[in-house]
């Protein structure tokens, strides 16, 4: 049996080695995905984040309990930074989920950022894709709150649960930076701490002033190492999930992503055609040298890039 | 192919702390490596299904309580039943060497007693990973 068979029978050697090699790039891998696309489309994606240290990883782990009382089957994706010095990674998500990883229907993936251009797109999304094919009904991606990813989620996400926490001063920072406009659902966690009325009033007011819609983000106080509302929080994404697919947005969601996905795969490839391309006989060196000493500028030297892949 | 090594760092039994797995894992990625943590009092069951979810390359055990020679060859044996066979096993830990060649025979490619450098460690790693 190949891969592609073994992912169809539940093999789950088949399903992580899959995914390892979608991150790697790998050819086979995505010729087997090609084929089995067709068997896609079942699973529903929750993208979790939120500040370092919120919770996100605690939250998901009952999240996917309370799914799993109800029947579902669940893949986790944890994803954290690669550093960009050495390209390693501590990847610690799975701490806080260990009592997951005995159960054979969730599946548990950690992954690096990579730093590459687009790798942690181009990485996640070949793994949603694994695991869903492989039948998860319920698929949550974690990635940290900050700079960029967390605003890359709605890219991959069909509900984006934000997590905040009470007290943290950053809270109001990161409502300003434009997180209300990604939020679908908020959970304030660690509301067994002082303080978790103020955030959520805070948010509430927030909520106010945006533009009014015809949905508006839930905001649940929720304690996830207490295991506190977990239920409440699981209605209200699937109430998000209901909403979009009783008004058509969620195939107007997904084809943005779609789209997106394609073209950040197009210019992946595009670059490396370019580039090795350019490379070759030296002719990118040489310009780089040019534009140094000022013989070219950088403009010229794309020009210059342009016309020897043209011609 | 030029991709990250990844490693399971995992700690099985009852004792502790784990200082000396950190210390691993941070010089593992320091290397350059994938390193999952997945934290103190794992049993060999959570172990090997984590390494198969994660698809490691290694799984580095490390271990203080004394009870190496029922846990570490378990998860070898885990490991095999599950048809997973290219993944190196290594072990670290307070382990007295009368113990180290019936853990190798068991399976367990390496054994670190304390002293050793994460250096060490990290070029054994290098030189004998399987894919
Ligand atoms: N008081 C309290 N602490 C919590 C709660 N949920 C999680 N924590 C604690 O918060 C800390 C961080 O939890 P994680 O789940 O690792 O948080 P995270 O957001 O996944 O962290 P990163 O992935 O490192 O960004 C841990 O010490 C948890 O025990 C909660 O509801 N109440
Ligand atoms: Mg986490």
């Amino acid at each position: 049996m190949n891969l592609g068979e073994r992912l169809l029978n539940g093999d789950r050697r088949a399903c992580a080695r899959l995914i390892s090699m979608l991150e790697n790039n790998d050819l086979e891998a995505v010729n087997i995905i090609k084929e089995l696309y067709k068997h896609s489309g079942n699973a529903y994606v929750i993208g979790v984040t939120g500040a370092p240290g919120s919770g996100k990883s605690t939250l998901t782990d009952k999240l996917a309990k309370e799914f799993r009382k109800r029947g579902k089957k669940i893949g986790i994706l944890a994803i954290d930074p690669t550093s960009p010095f050495t390209g390693g990674a501590i990847l610690g998500d799975r701490i806080r989920m260990n009592d997951l990883t005995l159960d054979k229907n969730v599946f548990i993936r950690s992954m690096g950022t990579r730093g590459s251009l687009g790798g942690m797109s181009r990485a996640a999304w070949g793994a949603v894709k694994v695991l869903d094919i492989f039948g998860m009904d319920y698929i949550f991606i974690e990635t940290v709150g900050v700079g960029q990813s967390e605003v890359d989620i709605v890219k991959i996400a069909d509900t984006v649960l934000m997590v905040m926490v009470p007290n943290l001063g950053d809270d109001i920072q990161a409502i300003k930076a434009g997180i209300m406009e990604i939020a679908d659902v908020f959970a304030i966690n660690k509301s067994d701490l002082e303080g978790a009325d103020r955030t959520k009033l805070e948010i509430e007011m927030n909520l106010d002033l945006s533009e009014k819609k015809d949905y508006r983000p839930p905001v649940v106080k929720v304690s996830a190492s207490r295991n506190q509302n977990i239920d409440e929080l699981v209605d209200k994404l699937i109430e998000h999930r209901t909403y979009l697919e009783e008004t058509g947005k969620i195939v107007e969601r997904r084809k943005k992503n779609i789209r997106l996905e394609i073209m950040k795969l197009a210019e992946e490839e595009f670059l490396n055609l370019v580039m090795n391309k350019a490379h070759k006989g030296n002719l990118f060196d040489k310009l780089v040298d040019d534009v140094i000493s000022k013989k070219l500028d950088p403009y010229t030297a794309k020009d210059m890039i342009m016309d020897f892949i043209k011609g | 192919m030029d991709r990250p090594i990844r490693v399971l760092v995992a700690k099985p039994g009852l004792d502790g702390h784990d200082r000396g797995a950190k210390v691993i894992a941070r010089a593992l990625r320091d290397a350059g490596m994938e390193v999952i943590y997945t934290g103190l009092r794992q049993t060999p069951e959570q172990i090997v299904q984590a390494a198969i979810q994660e698809d490691v390359d290694v799984v580095a055990m490390s271990i203080l309580s004394g009870a190496h020679n029922h846990l570490f060859p378990k998860v070898v044996n885990l490991l095999r039943e599950e048809g997973v066979d290219d993944v190196l096993v290594i072990g670290g830990g307070v382990i007295p060497e009368d113990d180290i060649p019936k853990l190798k025979e068991a399976g367990i490619e390496e054994i670190f007693t304390p002293g050793t450098s994460t250096k060490d460690v990290v070029e054994y790693i290098k030189r004998n990973v399987k894919r």
